[in-house]
């Protein structure tokens, strides 16, 4: 029984004990694989919502463009904390490695608190632009705005819940291959955010500061 | 009360007249028959076990084809009224409204709720076992697939009777389908519904294309695949592409409507084309999507009662991949009309001519398969060798489409009408017909009887091209597709009547199809080989209906056409006999995944009709399915080895 339970349904590749923890099932293996395979078709609906915006961007229908409506302080303090929390992500991965559990849910717990810190500053970011008047409803530029930042900030409050869950069962469990599977799977999710972000800071925000 | 009174007459639409009423008591009438029926036989305990929470892909596989024959039912009864109504100059059997609703769900039910769960029915039905595996790679999230599926065809259908159907066809152009001009939930019906089962969709592509790479026998290299498996793949790359995009444009339209959005409207900087150019970046590939795997099952049955290996098995590979790369890149070429210019015109009217060659190189695959083969003319061959001429005819038809300045001359006519029905009905639903034939017995352990399929194929066949053939006539005629009547004068009440004729036998030879399955369960010939059309590929190596781990121990592969040559060498698909049996993984059976469904079909209703506290309601109860399945550790049991051993011994395998 000791190989049969390395094995999935079907399963029938002997898995190298060398690869790393998360990897430990070929269950693991496949689930990571299809990880990536979905990150992919998320990608396309980035690319869309990010196609969208760039028709949008000169539509502001007299309201306000967006030289007008971005805050610099703002979202440059969303831009650190996000790329900051992908750092701690990483980190948590590290120690995952090392077998190093209660420094792995440390950082993975700093990251959440990153991320919390993100998702206030956008938050307020919206509420503001929404109380000055400058609403969803007001013009295509801001339709597609707040959808594809906003798309983007779901994105983030999932990735903090479903953390939060990991953390959790790391603290339950330790770090076994399963749980260390499901914290390297929301980590591979959490960079891939911070690699939109970027594309965010720089399409929209970098962009819209200088046309 | 008399408010309420008045709402609830307009929600239910009972203010519409007899065709909602009829609808309504059928409606009842089989929901109370089937919970009758249910309790009377003590069923549902069985019907819970077995099937609402099984993770099997050969039963989800079923219960995909069962929900796809319900709704080629629905889809083709459309069909019918749309008929009845244009048999003859100024007829008014149908208004304006309704003929608009009725060719609105006709096409999206056609597409989306009936040709994807054939096609990805037949995915799973076949895949794991062709490939030699026990199941998918997530064998959990293939069980959610089909329940968004499932949730988002209820509630697609439900609009008929509750709240009114969408009108805005199939592709629901904007800006028309806005609010100002298209109010109501029925346009809600068509984007929420879309974007449940799109969600299935992308994890059945996820899914799919996983199982694929990683879980093929051993021995099975690439290009060992059978074809089917092949076209599932390339169409698993497609669906993980194309589908964000359909997603995108359903949510943007959606916020347009329930909250004010200006993404397509025709004010405040709002971009109508924006839709039409994603809605057909997703549209053009889907309908590769349905034909691709439609492709694969022609290969296979070509090449089973030819008794032939496929012929060009290299070049069948590299045609698909060629196919798939072209389908990205020829959106424009269904809105040629639009104006975007003769530069861009030109390139998408060349792009998809150049479809043109991959496709032939694919007829004629097949043709020289045939050639010198012991050809068997069974059931499922006959769609095969039909498939050809009409997908011909849609095919050049679409190549003369594809030529920009003819374009404007046929575009929105029922030249283009006919078109695309001799692609999509001689492609797809002949391919989903012919692999019904095919792989019956393996679903069931019948065999489907061979003289009614060949009713059923003779009165199909003909009554489409009598139905469709004509519509080419009628579109150079002038005749536009969506008119509700038309005029005496023209010169189109004969032809038109003739077409209805011709949708009539098309019904009959539904009929005999669905009589096909009845007389068949009872009395058809039961299938004890495994193997009834001493075919090639491994799904065959095992008994019919396959054991739920499909294969006792893994095979080794040898070369294309596994299961040929393991029977022309006389081994065993359990190897050697003196090896034992180990105790096999499985997934553990899950009730969550028609919960999760539940609540998505409540977040949708909320989402149609902006009760925004039942949306909150459904998603909270996503997000909760989904975080009790994180939680979830025991998820998977062993099948122990005496079991194995009894299983395989009763099938005489041992």
């Amino acid at each position: 029984m000791s190989d049969a339970h390395t094995a999935v349904h079907g399963g029938h590749h002997p898995v190298d004990p060398s690869v790393p923890v998360e990897y430990h099932h070929e269950e693991n293996s496949l689930r990571i694989a299809g990880f990536w395979v979905f990150l992919g078709s998320d990608l396309v609906l980035f690319s869309c919502l990010f196609a969208t915006y760039v028709v949008m961007h000169g539509r502001t229908a007299g309201g306000p463009t967006s030289n007008q409506l971005f805050d610099v302080t703002g979202f440059t303090i969303e831009t650190i904390a996000l790329l900051f929390s992908s750092f701690t992500c990483g980190l948590a991965t590290y120690e995952m490695r090392r077998g190093n559990r209660n420094a792995m849910v440390m950082w993975l717990l700093v990251t959440i608190a990153l991320g919390l810190v993100f998702l206030g500053f956008e938050i307020t970011e919206f509420v503001q632009d929404a109380s000055s008047g400058a609403r969803m409803q007001t013009s295509g530029f801001l339709s597609a705005f707040f959808t594809l930042v906003g798309t983007h900030g779901c994105h983030v409050s999932m990735g903090i819940l479903w953390m939060s869950g990991v953390v959790v069962q790391l603290i339950r469990r330790g770090i076994t291959p399963i749980t260390a599977r499901k914290a390297f799977i929301v980590s591979i999710y959490w960079h891939f955010l911070d690699a939109v972000w970027i594309f965010i800071f720089t399409v929209v925000y970098l962009t819209g500061k200088v046309l | 009360m008399g408010n309420f009174r008045e709402w609830a007459m307009h929600f239910f639409m009972l203010d519409e007249g007899p065709l909602i009423w009829t609808s309504d008591v059928l409606i009842i009438l089989a929901t109370i028959g089937i919970i009758a029926v249910l309790s009377y036989f003590k069923l549902w305990k069985w019907l819970w076990d077995n099937w609402l929470t099984t993770v099997d892909h050969k039963k989800i596989g079923i219960m995909y084809l069962i929900a796809a024959i319900l709704m080629l039912f629905r889809g083709g009864t459309d069909g019918l009224l749309l008929r009845a109504q244009l048999a003859w100059p100024n007829m008014h059997f149908l208004n304006a409204d309704h003929y608009d609703q009725i060719f609105t769900t006709h096409g999206t039910i056609m597409i989306l709720f009936m040709a994807m769960p054939a096609i990805i029915g037949f995915f799973n039905v076949a895949v794991p076992l062709q490939i030699g595996c026990r199941d998918v790679a997530f064998p959990y999230l293939n069980a959610i697939s089909f329940w968004l599926f499932f949730a988002a065809a209820m509630l697609f259908n439900l609009s008929f009777v509750v709240g009114g159907s969408p009108d805005g066809g199939w592709t629901s152009y904007t800006p028309y389908v806005e609010n100002a001009f298209d109010p109501g939930p029925g346009e809600n019906y068509f984007l929420v519904a879309l974007q449940i089962t799109g969600i299935g969709t992308i994890a059945t592509g996820v899914n799919f294309l996983v199982t694929i790479l990683r879980m093929r026998a051993p021995g099975m290299t690439l290009m060992r695949m059978p074809m089917f498996t092949w076209s599932v793949f390339i169409t698993s790359i497609i669906i993980v592409f194309a589908f964000p995009v359909l997603t995108v444009a359903l949510a943007l339209l959606l916020i347009d409507r329930d909250f004010g959005s200006h993404f397509f409207t025709v004010s405040a900087g709002g971009m109508p084309m924006q839709y039409v150019n994603l809605f057909w970046i997703w549209g053009h590939p889907e309908v590769y999507i349905v034909i691709l795997p439609a492709f694969g099952i022609f290969s296979e049955v070509f090449s089973t009662f030819s008794r032939k290996r496929l012929f060009g098995y290299s070049a069948m590979v590299v045609s698909m991949v060629a196919i798939a790369i072209l389908s990205f890149v020829v959106w424009v070429h269904h809105f040629f009309t639009m104006g975007a210019g003769p530069g861009v015109n030109s390139f998408f009217g060349v792009s998809t001519m150049a479809i043109a060659i991959p496709t032939g190189v694919k007829v004629f695959n097949w043709l020289f398969t045939m050639h010198k083969g012991r050809l068997e003319y069974t059931s499922a061959m006959l769609w095969a060798v039909g498939f050809i001429p009409n997908f011909l005819i849609g095919g050049l038809t679409g190549v003369m489409l594809a030529v920009p300045p003819a374009d404007y001359q046929y575009h929105n006519s029922y030249f283009l009408v006919s078109h695309f029905h001799y692609v999509l009905i001689g492609g797809t639903v002949f391919g989903v017909f012919a692999a019904l034939y095919y792989w019956w017995p393996k679903m069931f352990g019948v065999l489907l009887n061979e003289r009614l399929g060949k009713w059923h194929f003779w009165l199909f066949m003909i009554g489409f091209n009598i139905c469709f053939f004509p519509m080419y006539f009628l579109g150079f005629m002038g005749m536009t597709r969506r008119v509700y009547t038309y005029p005496a004068g023209y010169g189109w009440g004969v032809i038109n009547l003739i077409e209805t004729f011709g949708a009539v036998l098309m019904g009959i030879g539904f009929l005999v199809f669905a009589f096909n399955i009845l007389w068949s369960a009872r009395y058809g010939e039961r299938d004890t080989t495994g193997d009834p059309w001493d075919a090639r590929t491994l799904e065959w190596a095992t008994t019919s209906p396959a054991p739920t781990y499909n294969f006792a121990r893994i095979p080794e592969i040898k070369g294309r056409d596994a299961w040929w040559i393991m029977k022309k060498n006389g081994e065993s698909i359990n190897g050697p006999k003196d090896i034992p049996f180990e105790p096999i993984h499985m997934p553990n059976d899950s009730g969550r995944p028609i919960i999760m469904s539940l609540f998505f079909f409540i977040a949708g209703a909320g989402f149609v009709f902006e009760w925004w506290i039942l949306a909150i309601i459904g998603l909270a109860g996503v997000l909760v399915t989904m975080a009790l399945r994180s939680f979830e550790y025991d998820d998977h049991h062993y099948i122990p080895v005496e079991e194995i051993e009894k299983t395989e011994a009763a099938a005489g395998r041992l």
